[in-house]
């Protein structure tokens, strides 16, 4: 701590000793920028162009400029795996969405309520995250599993004919895939939430009270407003891990029943590295960047471009 | 050559923030044993069991010997506890022709989590501290794209940044691994510096800009001393992502002895021919998840302190 | 062993240089416990009878998680010195990129031309009259596996052959038991497919198909009875929900289920059990209908190093991987078929003995990894998945998909 402080000094007192030049002035954050710009720029930008330059070859086990023109694109496309994908994603990750934002803040909300054992709550809902995907989807396609997980369970004491097999029926499997990854993401929302309700002014409550405002109607209409950063923060953190949604399905449904649990991510690393048909995982995921940035830039310039620093 | 008296005349102020970001607030509305407290603990315990079912699968079926196993009841308690797969998945499994378990790769792992952590921090921390107070032309476009890099999927940069590093003669080097964890972990911790330092009243900003301080000197004073909580939050984030990473330790590092201990992860509990051995898999997944679990026990406070401020008044 | 010797002086002398200690760093996917068990045999030989170390870089998950970082190494400059790939045409284009260490020399030295059987093993890895690859074991998926238990409690005998199967079905069904196990993962679908085409439809047809691409065989008669056989077996696995393979053999081995068809790695599964061939288990090559095994396996392919010091040693390598002793020692550990017939692995079970013999007389087929690149191979699990778990898709349209991917493969 001496030494930072010390070197912090020295730091100051050689800023302060210069004049103060106004290009001088802002040239230091430039600089301190640089490792940020030339993450955006050159791996970010380079490497989004590089891949879209090779979604027009027919790159297969190695990267190479063999032109193909918009051939991968067509049989993208073409491909009934690749549509399901995109209509898998779009189901899981408005549920996992939505879901998340609401079981985060509700727990959040609900240890808020200066309950005992807080921090065994809090611990029991954060574990998940430190996990590997393998093992949590192996654990949670046994207890899935309709003979010997729960299904198996409530049958046995008597429920003959209860149903509950999510992994193994093409029409619910997305939301099987949605119990376990709930399970492994909202714990870090939830502490997100409630960090972000710790610091909403004690008056607020107050005042509310004295109103005779209803808690519900508190949360609802003031607080939640109140919190539009932390839900920025976290619909960012939720949705990139929706579109990079990959390792819980290969562990846990490995794509199945049949195609019925596929993903686009998981459609470009099979095509890339299975089927060694690089070029057309190449053009699968300059179709997912693409719908990114149609979606995110309108927001992101609103969010962060549009504002003024108050 | 430094004065303590310019900058210190900022201090209090600064205490005083710390106090009002992170201190325990007033208390809150306290129900007497209820029907909405029954509710309260009744919910939350359900979520727990939801939340504590997996737990309960993994550590019972780590102790269960194989052959109980394969009678297939994933819930049912022991009949035989047995250490066994515990000691194994640490000291005696096989990746390959070496029968060490995990333990071969925890120093390794320990030597890259050090550095990247580190790092990826102080790097972001920058980041965040000059969007949120030196704005400059175009710095909300980098912003921008920054949090747009956040959506690629990690395997399409794979073998650019491969080729990246190639030329950068950094290939396979330790080096070039940590600067790979610092840039897949900028994004999202730019994002939460950024929030946070926006939190930091700009009177306080002005009086030190007034006093002469200049932009290292702000973020050393007054910055970084008020905003210890966030950095457990970025610590928290980053060493659960880089010690659960697999797939850059062992494309980024060319030498299998220099190999993260998630490589012997995945070797014990990826084999895809070959028996399974279940218990042992779930004894190695949960000693690998033991040093970030061990870093939410020891932060939890902190973690949820630090968050606060900045999310909220950002 | 002095023979031995003698040929990796002599395959040293070849390639010019006198033999200096060499850590070799080799990347493979073998970790489980037997898998690990063998290789060890590989790493025994090389550091017991040459100067040059084994250094082991062994990375699970088969070739979609190996194969980005092999190939990330390589386009990285700083390659292994071996790696394991299946036989086949994965490798293919780093052939071509010239980035692949040209084995003739070794083979020719070494005999491999008149040692390795089935020759088509050596053909898999020979690219213009050049060999690039040293073939070490044999895989076959031609098997179905029987529960002599299910049976016994359905009160009937063990088929012989597929139809067989079919007509126990009923009596399996009223027992309680499944007929057919078959796991939920594309490729276990894919390969039973694969299976059935061949016994079904005959190696004259499925060779038409996979190696020149026949369209009309694709869309003929032959295989419309493969895809209707196929469709049955879908019934016939209905009721079973497991993904793993090894969860599909466990059922069988339990008498949960009758049979499954799958590779002949599926026998470790049996013998981990404590089952014995023969006696609780049956096995049918080819099931039981055309007796005959694909050869697919693993072999290793070695990166073009800049040192000729290494380059030696890899050479030597690939002779001792090839070497009798090592053959016998490595088989044995990893329970598959040796890659060349003038070994004997000793006292083997019922299921290997069958299998020896189908090799012996030259009952072998090469494998759909050699003949067919892994992007139609990828097409064809997806299909063959899809018309698995979707009652509602026909044969017939699933023919009609098929003959679309086989017109489009190269």
């Amino acid at each position: 701590m001496a030494l930072v402080q010390n070197g912090a000094r020295a730091e100051s007192a050689a800023t302060r000793a210069k004049p103060p030049i106004r290009l001088f002035r802002n040239l230091m954050p430039k600089i301190a920028s640089i490792p940020m710009i030339f993450t955006a720029l050159v791996v970010f930008v380079g490497g989004t162009i590089w891949t879209i330059v090779y979604s027009f070859t027919s790159s297969g086990l190695l990267p190479r400029l063999d032109w193909a023109g918009l051939q991968q694109y067509e049989r993208l496309w073409e491909t009934r795996r690749w549509i399901v994908s995109i209509q898998n994603l779009a189901i899981y990750g408005i549920c996992s969405l939505v879901l998340t934002l609401l079981l985060g803040f509700v727990l959040a909300a609900l240890l808020d309520r200066k309950i005992r054992f807080e921090d065994a709550f809090r611990t029991i809902f954060l574990y998940p995250f430190a996990l590997s995907f393998i093992v949590t989807g192996l654990i949670w396609q046994w207890i899935l599993n309709p003979e010997f997980g729960i299904q198996g369970i409530v049958r046995g004491l008597g429920w003959e004919s209860f149903n509950f097999d999510p992994l193994y029926n093409a029409d619910i499997v997305m939301y099987g895939l949605l119990i376990a990854g709930l399970w492994q993401g909202t714990g870090l929302i939830m502490c997100i939430m409630l960090a972000g309700l710790r610091g909403i002014d004690e008056d607020i409550w107050k005042a509310t009270r004295i109103d005779g405002i209803p808690t519900w109607k508190t949360y609802v209409f003031v607080i939640i407003p109140m919190m539009r950063p932390v839900f920025v923060t976290s619909v960012v953190l939720i949705a990139s891990g929706i579109v990079k949604l990959y390792d819980l399905v290969v562990a846990m449904t490995a794509g199945g029943p049949g195609i019925a649990s596929e993903v686009p991510a998981k459609y470009v690393m099979n095509n890339m590295f299975g089927g060694q048909n690089m070029g057309q995982g190449f053009a699968a995921s300059t179709m997912m960047l693409l719908s990114v940035v149609i979606i995110l830039v309108p927001w992101a310039y609103l969010e962060f471009g549009g504002r003024k620093r108050g | 050559m430094a004065d303590p008296g310019i900058l210190g005349s900022t201090l209090p102020a600064a205490d005083a923030v710390r106090e009002r970001l992170s201190g325990p607030h007033g208390p809150r509305p306290k129900r007497a044993l209820s029907g909405t407290n029954i509710m309260l603990y009744g919910t939350l315990l359900i979520v727990a069991m939801y939340y504590l079912l997996p737990l309960y699968v993994m550590l019972v079926t780590s102790v269960k010997g194989m052959p109980e196993i394969r009678l297939g009841n994933v819930f049912s308690p022991p009949m035989e506890i047995t250490f066994q797969p515990w000691v194994k998945a640490w000291a005696e499994a096989c990746t390959g022709i070496n029968c060490d378990g995990l333990s071969r790769g925890f120093w390794n792992s320990v030597r890259i989590l050090i550095p990247s952590v580190i790092l990826s921090i102080a790097i972001a921390s920058v980041n965040g501290y000059a969007l949120s107070m030196w704005k400059f032309r175009g710095s909300e476009l980098f912003f921008t794209i920054l949090i747009l890099g956040a959506f690629i999927p990690y395997q399409v940069m794979l073998y650019p940044i491969v080729i990246m590093l190639r030329e950068a003669g950094l290939y396979g080097s330790l080096t070039g691994l940590v600067l790979v964890h610092v840039v897949f972990g900028m994004p999202i911790n730019t994002l939460l510096f950024r929030n946070y330092f926006a939190a930091i009243p700009s009177e306080l900003f002005k009086a030190a800009r007034v006093d002469g301080a200049g932009f290292w000197g702000i973020y050393f004073r007054i910055v970084m001393p008020m905003s210890l909580p966030i950095f457990v939050v970025a610590l928290i984030i980053q060493v659960t992502g880089i010690w659960n990473d697999f797939l850059f330790g062992v494309t980024y590092i060319s030498s299998p002895e220099r190999y993260p201990m998630t490589v012997q992860l995945n070797n014990i509990v990826n084999s895809v021919q070959g028996v399974k051995e279940y218990n042992v898999n779930m004894a190695a997944t949960l000693l690998t998840g033991l040093v970030p679990l061990v870093i939410y026990f020891a932060s939890g406070r902190l973690f949820v302190r630090g968050i606060a401020a900045g999310a909220v008044k950002g | 062993m002095k023979v031995m010797g003698k040929l990796l002086a002599a395959t040293a002398m070849c390639s010019g240089t006198a033999a200096f200690a060499v850590d070799l760093e080799v990347s493979h996917w073998w970790t489980s416990g037997g898998e690990a068990a063998a290789v060890a045999k590989f790493a025994e030989a090389l550091n017991e009878r040459t100067e040059h170390n084994w250094v082991d870089g062994a990375i699970a998950g088969g070739g979609d998680t190996a194969r980005p970082i092999m190939v990330s190494r390589i386009i990285g400059g700083d390659p292994m010195h071996a790696f394991q790939f299946n036989h086949g045409r994965q490798a293919e284009e780093l052939i071509e990129a010239g980035l692949l260490l040209d084995l003739t020399d070794v083979a020719e030295a070494e005999g491999w031309f008149d040692i390795v059987n089935p020759p088509s093993l050596l053909e898999a890895c020979t690219v213009d009259g050049r060999v690039y690859c040293a073939p070490v074991n044999i895989h076959s998926w031609q098997w179905m596996w029987l529960s002599d238990d299910a049976f016994e409690q359905a009160g009937i005998e063990v088929p012989s052959d597929w139809d067989g199967l079919v007509a126990s079905a009923p009596a399996l069904r009223e027992a309680g038991i499944v007929p057919l196990a078959v796991g939920g993962q594309s490729w276990q679908q894919s390969g039973a497919f694969g299976v059935m085409a061949i016994a079904l439809a005959g190696e004259e047809a499925w060779l038409a198909i996979n190696r020149d691409k026949d369209v009309d065989v694709a869309g003929g008669e032959a295989y419309a009875r493969v895809f209707e056989a196929f469709g049955n077996a879908r019934d016939l696995a209905a009721g079973l929900n497991v993904s793993d393979w090894n969860q599909a053999t466990n059922a069988v081995i339990t008498g949960q289920a009758a049979a499954q068809i799958m590779g002949d790695w599926a026998q470790g599964e049996f013998a981990v059990a404590g089952q014995v061939a023969g006696e609780d288990y049956h096995c049918l090559p080819g099931l039981g209908v055309t007796g005959i095994l694909d050869t697919g396996g693993d072999a290793f392919y070695f990166p073009v190093q800049d040192d000729p010091e290494v380059e030696a040693a890899q050479k030597e390598l690939a002779a001792l991987l090839l070497s009798p002793e090592v053959q016998v020692s490595f088989n044995s550990a990893k329970g598959s078929l040796p890659i060349r017939g003038d070994v004997d692995l000793g006292t083997v079970n019922d299921c290997t003995q069958k299998g020896l013999e189908l090799l012996a007389a030259g009952q072998t087929l090469p494998s759909g990894n050699a003949l067919l690149t892994p992007d139609t191979n990828q097409q064809v699990n997806d299909l063959m998945t899809e018309f698995w778990s979707d009652p509602s898709m026909t044969a017939a349209e699933a023919q009609e998909r098929y003959v679309e991917i086989i017109a489009n493969a190269d």
